[in-house]
């Protein structure tokens, strides 16, 4: 990175409780719920924002354009400076580098990055549709538009190339739901096993209902700052170290049979038979990690993260993640989940929230409620904010935040440091 | 000009269709037939009535696509329509038991990604005639055209090679 601008800091987040559906409230009045209690912990009000950026990724959902400002004007942030920032899956995590962004360069003090996803408003197959429309319509979704599909090919690839397992597979999907049993915001959690996840009835082989997250209605509130606003609004902020963004084909099946991306801590020869990304690799989440290490000055990501909240659509696609992220070498994720490396008390906490696994996946909230309970987990505020502190993972220093869309076509990732 | 204070919208029996009172959810539906232009893509649609698969192959690399593209991604430059064989081996597969709407009814259904002799690039398409547990990476296939066309890349599918 050339300039990272002036530091840029999260001073204070809120999260609605995810769930199926939530008739009762719209978007507008559920991204309201989670300002003011973003607002509320650290005494805030509206004249301390100086604009914000609108995060949510389908106008389908609710046949309603522009959202953004209706959210906006709801608020009572109109006429601040806002806009609506989309990238499929990785809206979220897009969203929240852009406020970043707008601190960094100066341009405001404070921002607030709002996100919301209403999916209740249609059924389940055609909301998997309108997601399928975010794959090339001319070649790809008439096969059979399906994320899932898309991903379970990836899935059987992968096996293939590395011998993953679909017990491995079923091990994430255990570790995020039981997290999620100390996550009051969490859609989903549930006590289940390895068999429970392989006999739920299969979506597309070889993923189960349990191995592919849910359609959700939530929304999520982060509110940055630089370095003057941050320490004079808030006690105990959390520096944003660094950010990387990543992209990648559109089609499957042009992703290119190359080199591997390195990480510092990699060497060519890791990889000698290789061909990268193919389709069992995201180079565009190779690219976020390794531009978001190389801002934040991380060589051994392993060893200098102590938590990562990462964009667990499917259990396959978090086993793909840990690769691509470096916190084991390609080819190794699914060992690495199955040692309980990224268990809650393992090497480093993966999905210690639960997950979009059991969360849910409000896709427009997504990335902004990793970066909410990554932001509680660094300032050590967990039992505050979910009533429970088995979560928290002591002394954690530092996290990442993944955010990832279509079939890895945008990735974000962005690096955050406790302070205290 | 008319001044009507008398004036009455005419009553209808459309009525709407209520989920729940409290909070009021009702149906609004909602249709549209678009005007979709397959642009540069259109010789491949083409050709699949002529029983042929079009990929593309850049002007100045030579990278070759097994699903076209107009422009080259390794270099920027021009491609221009390249044959592709009729049959190539499975690179990955699934099988789909859900889907979205649209194809609901036609599951389950098997997707695959298709991979061809001397070509850089793959290619997503439906295989009939095979069970789940019949499909492996690396089995060789075989593709097969409608007869009557539907202008979509499902004129093209593949069946297992004799």
């Amino acid at each position: 990175m050339k300039n990272k601008g002036q530091d840029v800091y999260m001073i204070s987040g809120g999260v609605t409780k995810f769930t199926k559906a939530s008739p009762e409230a719209d978007f507008r009045l559920r991204t309201k719920k989670a300002f003011d209690y973003a607002l509320n912990d650290v005494g805030m009000t509206l004249k301390d924002i100086d604009g914000s950026v609108a995060s949510y990724f389908s106008d389908h959902f609710q046949r309603q354009l522009m959202s953004g400002i209706m959210a906006q004007d709801y608020l009572g942030l109109t006429p601040k400076p806002s806009k609506r920032v989309e990238g499929g899956g990785a809206t979220g995590g897009l969203s929240f580098q852009a406020g970043v962004e707008e601190v960094a360069s100066g341009r405001m003090n404070t921002c607030v990055v709002y996100g919301f996803e209403t999916m209740s408003h249609v059924n389940t197959w055609k909301g998997n549709e309108f997601i399928a429309l975010a794959s090339d319509t001319n070649f790809d979704y008439p096969i059979g538009g399906f994320y899932t599909g898309y991903y379970a090919m990836m899935a059987t690839r992968h096996m293939h190339e590395f011998g993953t397992t679909v017990e491995q597979l079923a091990k994430v999907s255990v570790k995020n739901h039981g997290n999620a049993l100390h996550n009051p915001y969490a859609q989903s959690p549930m006590k289940i096993t390895v068999e429970d996840v392989r006999n739920s009835p299969m979506v597309s082989y070889p993923l189960t209902r349990l191995d592919v997250c849910a359609m959700s209605d939530g929304a999520a509130v982060a509110v940055l700052a630089n370095e003057e606003k941050a320490f004079e609004l808030c006690d105990n902020p959390v520096l944003i170290k660094g950010i990387g963004t990543g992209t990648d084909t559109m089609r499957l099946a042009d992703r290119p049979h190359g080199k591997v991306i390195l990480l510092p801590n990699e060497s060519e020869s890791d990889y000698k038979n290789l061909k990268y990304p193919g389709i069992h690799s995201f180079r565009a989440g190779r690219s976020a990690a390794k531009e978001a290490y190389l801002s934040a000055g991380i060589t051994d990501p392993l060893e200098e993260l102590d938590i990562v909240e990462l964009h667990d659509a499917y259990t396959s696609s978090e086993i793909q993640t840990y690769e691509d992220l470096g916190l084991c070498k390609y080819g190794e994720g699914g060992h690495f989940v199955e040692e309980g490396k990224a268990d809650l008390k393992g090497k480093v906490a993966v999905n210690p929230s639960g997950g979009l696994l059991a969360c849910g996946h409000p896709v427009g909230a997504t990335g902004i409620m990793q970066a909410v309970f990554m932001f509680w987990q660094l300032q050590r505020t967990i039992k505050k904010h979910f009533k429970d502190e088995t979560l928290q993972i002591n002394n954690a220093k530092r996290g990442l935040i993944h955010s990832h869309a279509g079939t890895g076509t945008y990735v974000t990732a962005t690096v955050m440091e406790a302070v205290k | 000009m008319t001044i009507n204070p008398k004036a009455k919208l005419e009553e209808t029996q459309d009525g709407t269709v209520v989920y729940n009172f409290d909070p009021l959810i009702v149906k609004s539906h909602y249709e549209i037939d678009y005007v979709h232009s397959y642009a540069q893509d259109s010789e491949f649609f083409k050709a699949l009535g002529r029983k042929e698969i079009l990929g593309s192959k850049c002007k100045k690399c030579g990278y070759i696509y097994a699903t076209p593209r107009g422009h080259c991604m390794e270099c920027g430059s021009e491609t221009e329509w390249y044959k592709l064989p009729n049959e190539g081996k499975i690179h990955a597969y699934t099988t789909c038991y859900f889907g979205g709407e649209a194809f609901l009814n036609e599951t389950p259904f098997h997707l695959v990604l298709v991979e061809f002799e001397g070509v850089d690039s793959l290619f997503m398409s439906r295989i009939i005639g095979v069970d789940t547990e019949d499909l492996y990476i690396g089995m060789p296939i075989r593709a097969k055209f409608r007869r009557n066309l539907k202008l979509n890349p499902t004129d093209v599918y593949f069946v297992p090679k004799a």
